[in-house]
Parts: C-alpha cells; structure tokens; sequence
C-alpha cells in the first residue's frame, strides 16, 4: 500500500522525551505513578488503559504524543487557525470524558482523530453555512480530471527544498483545495484513514469519497507542478 | 482502454482497490503510454509527500492555552 510507510510514522517522531518535557512544566504532576516517558508506542493500549483508570499523567502523555498530529489534522480541516485550536482543545476534553467508551476495537489514534475531525468539521460548516454543504453530491465533468500539464519533475522533490519550504509548500496547495475535496484528502492520504472511516466520519457514501479523493489527488498534483517541473518556479 | 479511463481509475489503482482484469487493462495501457506513466508517479508522489510529512511543533502560545484548558477543565 502506497502510505504503509505512514503506519510507521509514529515510530519516526521526536523522541517522546523532548516532547513530553513542556506538559511536566505546564502542569507537575505530583502523581508518583507516572510511566516512564520513554514508553514504547508499541505500549499506547496500557497509556489507555492507565489514563481509564484514572492516570492523568497517563492522558497527558497520550495529549503530548498527539498534539501535532491532531493540531495539523484541525488546520487542515478547518483553515482558520481559531477554529483549529479550539477544536483541538476540545478533542481533547472530549476524549478524557468519553474514554470509557473507548472499546479498543480500533488504534486510540484512530478514535482520537474522529473525535477531532468532527469538531474541526463542526466549525468548518459553522463557518461557511451557506457556501458548501460537505453532504452535497458532486458533479464535477470528466473533461475537468483530465490533467493539463504534463512534463517530467525534476530530481526528488524532497531533496530540492529545505524541510520547513516543503511544509509550507503543502500547507499552501492545500490551502487552495475546495473543502469538499480538501476533508476526503485529509483523512485518507494525511491521517490514513480508511475509505469506510471517512465515509463514516464525513457522512458520505464511499463511492463519493472515492471520487473525491481522486479528484483532490489530481488537484494537488496540478498545484504541486509548478514547485517541481524541472525549471522550477517562475 | 483510453487515457481518460486510466485517470478514471487512477487513484483506485494506487490504493490497489481494482480487480485483476481492471488492473491488467491499466497496466497494458500504462505500458504503451508515457502521459499516464508520468501522472501516476506525479500522483503517486503528491500522496507519498503528504504522507511522510512530519507534523510541525505548536506554536508556544497554543500549546500552552492546551494544557492551560486541560488543566482548568480536567483538574489535570
Ligand atoms: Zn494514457
């Protein structure tokens, strides 16, 4: 599968120690039973099950693993940087209230970002309620999926920009993407989430998420070209 | 099968959500026809960008107004 190597991702952060060192600050703790904040990933269903038992260390080392994710995930959905903080924030407090109901049966991540995509979709519609509804069905022409320009990128894009010029390469050509195509993209290709998932999260059919996604796929691609065609920008 | 065909099923392609025979059409056409071959990888390659992405650190004032939130309304 082409985003396998996202699975891992997790696997590939910061170590957990530089990440969990601002929460010690903000909030001390005093509990004695707190895990070692070197735990491994692998060991995410016993933060769970200690944070339901009642470990507040325990969810605050579940926040500080996710906070970046679940920030991006928030701006990505709701463009306006209020509303994606406010939906974080929210995701959170909303995931310590409902943890007992949180069965296991998927990754915590996995509920914790369903949780937060409805809050940052929440805000999205709240904000644009006349202009889109992300139920409507589509009617986008074929001609319109059939890509323009055509021509080789030059050598891997990753090695021609500096990390923080790609992030904000992507941050900006999705920014331009309708919301429509720009929710279906998030959840599959950035969060990973299957196509039953967002179907399920965005209350729409999988053929229309499908469709959805191939369009935002060739969108993003188009907006891409011009940063890696072999001249470059011009 | 034509090249806007091959769009068509681009993305199911590279999710591997097609079935032998679509897949060996895709294949057959994408053999004989450098247009598609260079969208796919272009768009093989947008994914693959979005999906190694590393998430960037929170800005200090909003990481702070979290934890400040979850201290005050959990008790954290
Ligand atoms: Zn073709």
């Amino acid at each position: 599968m082409l985003c396998a190597t996202f699975m891992t991702e997790d696997n590939r952060t910061a170590p957990l120690g530089s990440m969990a060192r601002p929460i010690r600050k903000a909030l001390s703790t005093p509990n004695p039973h707190r895990l070692a904040s070197t735990v491994a990933r692998e060991d995410e269903h016993l933060l769970v099950a200690a944070a339901k038992g009642g470990d507040l260390s325990a969810f605050n080392e579940l926040v500080s693993r996710y906070e970046r994710k679940i920030f991006r995930l928030t701006m990505n959905i709701t463009r306006n940087h209020e509303d994606a903080e406010d939906a974080m924030q929210d995701a959170f407090l909303k995931s310590y209230s409902h943890l007992k109901d949180f069965e296991g049966t998927s990754r915590f991540y996995t509920w914790l970002v369903r949780i937060a995509a409805n809050e940052a979709l929440m805000r999205l519609r709240k904000r644009r309620p006349n202009q889109f509804s992300l139920d409507e069905p589509i009617t986008t022409e074929d001609e319109e999926l059939m890509p323009r320009e055509i021509e080789d990128w030059g050598p891997s894009p990753e090695q021609r920009y500096a990390q923080s010029e790609m992030q904000e390469i992507l941050s900006g050509v999705i920014d331009g993407l309708d919301p429509l195509f720009r929710t279906v993209f998030v959840l599959r290709d950035v969060e990973n989430l299957s196509t039953e998932e967002t179907a399920k999260i965005l209350n729409i059919s999988v053929p229309a998420v499908k469709s959805r996604l191939l369009r935002a796929r060739m969108k993003l691609r188009e907006k891409l070209h011009p940063y890696f065609r072999k001249e470059g920008l011009h | 099968m034509n090249c806007e065909g091959v769009t068509r099923e681009l993305s199911n392609y590279i999710d591997g959500e097609v079935d032998a025979a679509l897949r060996q059409e895709l294949e057959q056409h994408l053999g004989g026809c450098s247009h598609c071959t260079v969208v796919l990888n272009q768009v093989k390659m947008t994914v693959e960008l979005f999906c190694d992405a590393e998430p960037v650190d929170l800005p200090t004032d909003v990481r702070n107004r979290l934890y400040a939130a979850l201290q005050s309304k959990l008790g954290l």
